[in-house]
């Protein structure tokens, strides 16, 4: 039965980690916002591991909460583990990364949804858009009811065409035999979107109790206490441990003679799979000189004895996989509770987006999450927000917002999204980005609060302090450039405790601190500050000072990279009209239609030469724009 | 990111007039020109007021030598030709030594400017009238197409089959270092220590260097053409080098066999640089010193990128004239023969046969005459044809000797932070800046390809 459901500002499209955000920003900037989900009871549910962070995700994770998001806040009220990665090296890659209470995850994120203002949240399944003259105008869900709204945001995940595979076996079926999303996908199609087929898997789970745990090791969590949102300020103590153990060469003979029983060899799965997470049958043909594989058993709460057997990802049929776990030491008699599976959806091609994630083809569309073309909670999240705030923004009238590849790896990942697509699931690498020393995990607030409060996401308290640190972090930067430490005795024993070499003569005290050995925690000793300098800020002097000459390097670079950024081009422009133009730039140009040189630069297949004759034709003036037909 | 860093160009047509200018446009063009540059009071370019001259020395930061003594103009933003911060570096040193400027700006931050560039930037930066914009456009995709070509050719030359070996070599190290960061946890990739990736970057920075060394038209830009002048003693060799150096260098007598050792000249003909190899005449001799001599010029004939053989016009053709000729087969040559005002008595017919297609110019170098046909036969075998200043071998290479010098920094700047106990996720920004800069040399910067190589060389996954 076709029935009027309401009207608002915006709409957003499920309730995974990509429409929690999206739905919570545009919210919280005062749009009027309605969430549909399939279950209200799977909100922000992890299909696969139950951890939060890592590198490069950790970092988007405090991105998202410097920007006013919830994913940081939803994981430090929820932990069971939680640890700093990368320690030992240099401070552009330490992450934090926790272990989730998977079902507490879960209701802590429907609560604060529930509790928000300007938030309706809603049970149903979206089959159609409302779509008129190439703008979206609303939803219409499986039950008749239409909703309309001035700008819509899709964040379907995995469920568009999903089929479950395990072994021979295959079934329509969204992540964890959830109902699967068909209508919708078809209708993307049919609106012109084009789809791509992608694949990825998931180990089995087994029960905790018939685990042999003397067998592995013990991984727990850090001592000290830490957590992603800049705001907390409790922290869980009691923290649960993961434990290691190994696959053998029997788990490695039984996989090799099953081999042809696998979807992937058998040709039954065509859908691209990520390279960062092959499944272990992949594992063992691709790297078949390696005796052994790690696996890690990660609990999935606290409330529960499941326990997700990391490293393990298969879809192999259900009693192999039952064969393989008795290979492996501890889980020789454990208990299956879910099997492996892997699960291929439609994505849409990520180059028919713009930077604000709004399709080029139905405006006031927007989409976010793995029906991007990505994976991974974070990467959904961090699409999410920025999803959330365009969307809110265009509906309220307010300005296009989008990140770039300097402010934050949300931009490198959006910005290699819609440049250059992805032929496999997409998940960020610190690799991806070219200033990693610039978007540090412990500065996500220094780049994006100010932006957050801008646009409304940040409280006027929580901005005060923000400013309060940063003055702190200044002053005592520029007191440590000044302040000259004398070859005392006192000082040279605190110098040679630390394995230095004496000073010859008196010395900056910042120019000290940058000697390897010496850290912020000596030069206080010697030089004690008026004020009490609290340990975000001397983390933040620390560094800032340590790593100067490589902080100026990559500034300088994106110096540059701003200039690129300010040289825009118009959305319409005609690239037939441009002469000169070699044919492959010309084609990818017209397909990906940049926002401005920078970008056009990294498009793969237009040279410099093709940027020169942009920039020179820009420049003439006269643009020759695309009629809209 | 090549549309607003600091070019730099030799801006005086090549070879003409004494001076020549080396001009930088760009933010960070006073900058570059400091790190070089020294004033005898000890003042910093930095310091002094726009369009301002300044004399000083420009010194090799690295050596702290002296390379060349000049005239340095700044002008800042915005009343310049390309309305960024210029600076001009006059030098009057000829060829090879506004050369080692260049080289030197190169090495120190400014990129080697396209043809046209400067124009270009010109035009962006609002200075040019509007209607110069398609030729500007022209200009820049002709010049690629030529740029290709040259590319095309190099791609198949060991210098491309090094640097992609070389780059490989720091992939495989990158990817490690990458892998340390995004997998921590997994045990069976080892860490990658400062030591072995000082190993690593070492192996790296001595392929550069014998790259640097071995790069044969980078041999010709610092050193010039090695130019060989053979031929029997007394036939006008050592009167040829200084009527082509315009100067007295060689001692000129009438005594065969005058020229004992080998002189070594550096001249710029027409813009082309030669290196001229002044030899003993060759020639059987008993006198032992001479033999010497003879022996050297035979072993600098291996290394000759180009010969110019002499011969004498008041003499029939000897013996030796014909063994030069077979010593000499399968190189780029002139025959001169010199002494035209005295009566013929050399067989000219059997001189064509011999130079078999290679240019012949008559001269009497005692008169000066002949020079001009002389030097217009060097430049038209150089540049082919054409006299051109921005000749495309030439460009392009000069750029692969900035790119492999500014490869050889970023690694002792690793090496430095590596000494320094920088992290080594901090080292391998140097590292991977040097891996971008040689895929610069061979047109290959694709950004993706470091992923790949992740991902194949290590088992991954959850
Ligand atoms: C089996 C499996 C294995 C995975 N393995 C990994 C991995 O190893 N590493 C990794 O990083 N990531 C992995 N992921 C991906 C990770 O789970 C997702 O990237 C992340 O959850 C995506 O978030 P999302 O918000 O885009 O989508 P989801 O979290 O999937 O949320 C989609 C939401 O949309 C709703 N929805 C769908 N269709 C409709 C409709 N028509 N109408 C209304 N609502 C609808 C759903 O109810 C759901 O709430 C895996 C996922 C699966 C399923
Ligand atoms: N008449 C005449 N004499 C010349 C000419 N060129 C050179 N000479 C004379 O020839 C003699 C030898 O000249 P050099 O230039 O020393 O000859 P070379 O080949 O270097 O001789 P060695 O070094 O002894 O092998 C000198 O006396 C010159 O003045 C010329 O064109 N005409
Ligand atoms: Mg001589």
């Amino acid at each position: 039965m076709d029935y009027h459901g309401g009207t608002y500002d915006v709409i957003v499209v499920g309730a995974g980690h990509a429409g929690c955000e999206a739905a919570l920003a545009s919210a919280r900037i005062g749009a009027k916002t309605l969430v549909i989900t399939l279950n209200l009871d799977m909100i922000a549910f992890m299909p696969c591991n139950p951890s939060i962070g890592g590198p490069a995700k950790g970092i988007v994770v405090r991105e998202i909460d410097a920007l006013g998001g919830e994913m940081a806040k939803n994981i430090d009220k929820t932990y069971i583990q939680m640890r700093m990665l990368n320690t030992g090296k240099g401070p552009a890659v330490r992450a934090l990364r926790a272990q989730a209470d998977k079902v507490l995850y879960q209701r802590e994120m429907k609560k604060t949804l529930e509790r928000q203002e300007n938030l309706t949240l809603l049970q149903g399944k979206v089959e159609r858009l409302i779509v008129e003259d190439g703008v979206c105008k609303g939803v219409i869900t499986h039950t008749g009811a239409h909703y309309y709204a001035k700008a819509v945001v899709i964040t379907t995940g995995t469920f568009l065409r999903g089929e479950i595979i395990i072994g021979d076996i295959k079934y329509s079926s969204g992540p964890n035999n959830q109902q699967p999303s068909i209508k919708l996908s078809e209708h993307l199609e049919e609106l012109g979107f084009e789809l791509v087929r992608f694949k990825t898997g998931t180990p089995p789970r087994v029960n905790s109790r018939t685990i042999d745990y003397s067998k592995t090791e013990i991984q727990p969590g850090d001592e000290e206490p830490r957590a992603f949102s800049y705001e907390t300020t409790t922290y869980i103590t009691d923290q649960l441990p993961c434990w290691l153990t190994y696959t053998t060469e029997e788990t490695h003979r039984i996989i090799d003679e099953n081999l042809h029983l696998s979807p992937m060899y058998s040709g039954m799965i065509k859908g691209t799979g990520p390279r960062y997470c092959p499944s272990i049958e992949d594992k063992v043909v691709r790297f078949h000189d390696k005796p052994r594989h790690q696996i890690f058993l990660e609990p999935e709460g606290r409330e529960t004895e499941e326990v997700y057997v990391q490293g393990l990802s298969t879809s192999l049929p259900e009693h192999i996989q039952r064969k393989l776990l008795e290979t492996i030491p501890g889980l020789e008699k454990a208990q299956l509770m879910r099997a492996g599976y892997a699960i291929e959806y439609d994505a849409i091609v990520p180059t028919q987006l713009w930077p604000t994630l709004e399709t080029k083809l139905v405006k006031n569309l927007y989409t976010a999450g793995q029906i991007n073309g990505t994976s991974g909670y974070e990467e959904a999240a961090g699409q999410g927000i920025m999803a959330g705030i365009n969307a809110a923004h265009r509906a309220l009238g307010r300005e296009e917002i989008i990140l770039s590849r300097s402010d934050a790896y949300i931009g490198v990942l959006i910005d290699d999204l819609v440049t250059k697509g992805t032929n496999e699931p997409y998940r960020l690498l610190t690799s991806r980005a070219e200033y990693r020393l610039l978007l540090r995990h412990d500065n996500a607030d220094l780049r994006l609060t100010e932006l957050g409060y801008r646009i409304g996401l940040i409280s006027e308290e929580r901005y005060q302090k923000f400013l309060a640190k940063k003055e702190a972090i200044e002053r005592e930067k520029k007191r440590l450039q000044t302040v000259i430490i004398k070859p005392t005795p006192q000082v040279q024993e605190v110098i040679r405790e630390a394995g230095g070499s004496e000073l010859k003569d008196g010395i900056r005290a910042a120019d000290l601190l940058r000697r390897p050995e010496m850290t912020y925690e000596h030069i206080r000793k010697l030089v004690p500050a008026d004020e009490e300098i609290a340990p975000e800020v001397a983390e933040q002097i620390e560094i800032q000072i340590k790593y100067e000459g490589y902080i100026q390097k990559s500034l300088q670079e994106v110096e540059r990279l701003k200039k690129m950024e300010n040289k825009k081009i118009p959305e319409d422009i005609d690239y037939d009209a441009i002469q000169g133009l070699a044919t492959e730039a010309r084609q990818k140009l017209k397909q990906v239609r940049p926002l401005s040189i920078a970008q056009a630069s990294r498009i793969s297949g237009v040279n410099p030469a093709d940027i020169s004759i942009l920039l020179v034709y820009l420049e003439q003036g006269r643009i020759a724009r695309v009629s809209n037909e | 990111m090549t549309e607003f860093d600091t070019i730099a160009a030799i801006s005086t047509p090549m070879g003409e007039g004494a001076i020549a200018i080396v001009r930088l446009s760009g933010d960070e063009a006073v900058e570059i020109a400091d790190r070089i540059f020294r004033s005898p009071s000890g003042k910093r370019l930095r310091d002094v007021p726009s369009h301002t001259i300044h004399y000083g020395h420009i010194i090799d930061p690295k050596s702290g030598r002296i390379v060349e003594e000049v005239m340095v103009s700044v002008m800042r933003a915005p009343k310049t030709f390309t309305r960024e911060d210029v600076v001009e570096i006059n030098c009057h040193g000829g060829f090879v030594s506004v050369n080692r400027v260049l080289q030197l700006v190169l090495a120190n931050g400014a990129r080697l400017a396209e043809p046209g560039e400067f124009t270009k930037r010109a035009f962006l930066n609002g200075r040019i009238d509007l209607s110069q914009a398609e030729a500007v456009i022209d200009l820049i995709r002709a010049k690629t197409d030529r740029a290709m070509n040259v590319a095309l050719q190099q791609m198949e030359g060991r210098l491309s089959k090094l640097i992609r070996e070389l780059r490989q070599t720091i992939l495989e190290t990158l990817a490690h270092v990458e892998v340390n960061i995004d997998y921590p946890e997994y045990d069976d990739v080892e860490e990658m220590t400062p030591r072995l990736l000082r190993e690593k970057a070492e192996y790296v920075r001595g392929q550069i260097e014998k790259l640097l060394l071995t790069a044969a038209q980078g041999k010709i830009l610092r050193e010039g053409l090695a130019t060989v002048i053979i031929g029997r003693p007394n036939v006008g060799k050592s009167s040829l080098l200084n009527a082509l150096a315009h100067e007295n260098r060689a001692i000129v007598t009438d005594i065969p066999g005058t020229t004992r050792d080998v002189i070594e000249e550096y001249v710029n003909v027409r813009g082309v640089p030669l290196r001229l190899i002044d030899t003993a005449g060759i020639r059987e001799t008993e006198d032992v010193v001479e033999r010497i001599g003879v022996e050297r010029s035979r072993q600098m004939l291996k290394r000759a990128d180009f010969i110019l053989l002499v011969l004498n016009y008041h003499e029939p053709l000897t013996e030796e004239d014909e063994r030069l000729f077979a010593m000499i087969e399968g190189m780029d040559a002139i025959v001169i023969v010199n002494k035209t005002d005295l009566p013929q008595r050399i067989d000219m017919g059997r001189v064509k046969e011999l130079a078999g297609g290679r240019p012949i110019v008559a001269t009497s170098l005692l008169h000066e005459q002949g020079i001009d046909e002389l030097e217009k036969a060097i430049a038209d075998l150089f540049f082919g044809g054409e006299l051109e200043a921005g000749d495309l071998t030439y460009v392009s290479n000069s750029r692969h000797i900035a790119l492999l010098e500014q490869a050889k920094q970023a690694i002792e700047d690793a090496l430095a932070g590596i000494d320094a106990g920088v992290p080594i996720d901090l080292v391998q920004i140097d590292l991977r800046r040097a891996w971008e800069l040689l895929g610069e040399i061979i047109g290959d910067t694709v950004h993706e390809s470091l992923i790949d190589q992740l991902f194949a060389q290590f088992c991954l996954g959850k």
